[in-house]
């Protein structure tokens, strides 16, 4: 079984409104060193899988058919046997 | 001439869709499931507005891989013509029929309201009842409707004579005011290369009875009448 968390982050050339919003309402708190927050989604998931080249493969393959949009967003990934 | 109406899980515009063409614009209609394998005899497919699989990961994304979608595809790369609205619209973006991806609105609220958009090109199934730079008054209701593309992609989509329809102001003016959501130059409706698959924001099915407030998406299904 191996574990993945992975992470999906707006490409940087892509403005990401809720991330400005949410670093706005940091601002509003008193907090002025935050030069830069972006928000991306973070997900958790299980492989019933024995081989890591096979886990991996099949992870990336996941990541960029339906988990990431590649045209707007990065992923990355831990994937840890466990 | 013969719509089928996609219900996806979470789809609000499909009944809205059916009245529209079947009882004001006098077509057939039927409601097609998604978990259906067979598209029948259509002659346009409609992907319905709403929040498919509850916009969940992203806004299409999972609608898109729904097994009806296989046959859409299909339907669409056939030279079928394919309209998606609004959520519609994202569905086909996930789908890769049509280019470009959708952001969070701007102001990251989801926006209902009436906006006007102007026509671009008339040479196709979607608008050939409209003239160029004619301004439709159609609402839009959505979170995600910020277009976006590359620059490549929006010079091949301009080039191609793609782009139909652009928010303006009531004299057509394409200014950022204008632009509910922050979309790529205004963008509110893009067609594929072969102009059968249009990506429309904008609901012109609730732009259908004076008493709505708008009669002005007739237009759009005057034009897939005289085109089929």
């Amino acid at each position: 079984m191996y574990q993945a968390k992975v992470y999906i982050t707006l490409k940087d050339s892509i403005l990401d409104p809720q991330g400005t919003a949410v670093k706005g309402a940091l601002e509003s708190l008193k907090y002025q060193n935050i030069p830069e927050l972006r928000i991306g989604k973070y997900i958790q998931l299980q492989i019933d899988e024995t081989d890591l080249s096979r886990a991996e493969s099949q992870l990336k393959e996941m990541c960029e058919k339906i988990l990431s949009n590649p045209i707007i967003e990065n992923y990355r990934y831990d994937l840890s046997e466990g | 001439m013969k719509y089928g109406i996609v219900i996806f899980p979470g789809s609000n515009c499909d009944q809205d869709s059916f009245y529209g063409v079947s009882s004001v614009m006098g077509a057939e209609a039927e409601m097609i499931w998604h978990k259906d394998h067979h598209l029948g005899q259509y002659d346009c497919i409609i992907l319905p507005g709403g929040f498919s699989y509850g916009d969940y990961l992203r806004a299409g994304s999972i609608a898109r891989y729904s097994p009806i979608m296989q046959e859409v595809v299909a339907f669409a790369n056939g030279g079928g013509l394919v309209l998606g609205i609004c959520n519609g619209f994202q569905v086909l973006l996930e789908a890769k029929l049509l280019p470009g991806a959708m952001l969070q609105n701007k102001h990251v609220h989801f926006i209902c309201k009436s906006v006007y958009i102007k026509t671009h090109h008339s040479n196709t199934p979607y608008t050939n009842a409209l003239k160029e730079g004619d301004i439709l008054e159609i609402p839009i209701a959505h979170m995600e409707g910020n277009y976006y593309c590359d620059n490549s992609t929006y010079q091949r989509l301009k080039d191609g004579g793609q782009i139909l329809f652009s928010y303006c102001d009531a004299k057509g003016n394409s200014t950022d005011e204008a632009n509910p959501n922050g979309s790529l130059r205004n963008i509110a409706g893009i067609c594929n290369e072969k102009k059968n698959v249009l990506g429309l924001m904008p609901h012109p099915e609730r732009a259908l009875e004076s008493m709505l407030g708008s009669e002005d998406g007739k237009r759009i299904f005057e034009s897939i009448r005289s085109h089929c």
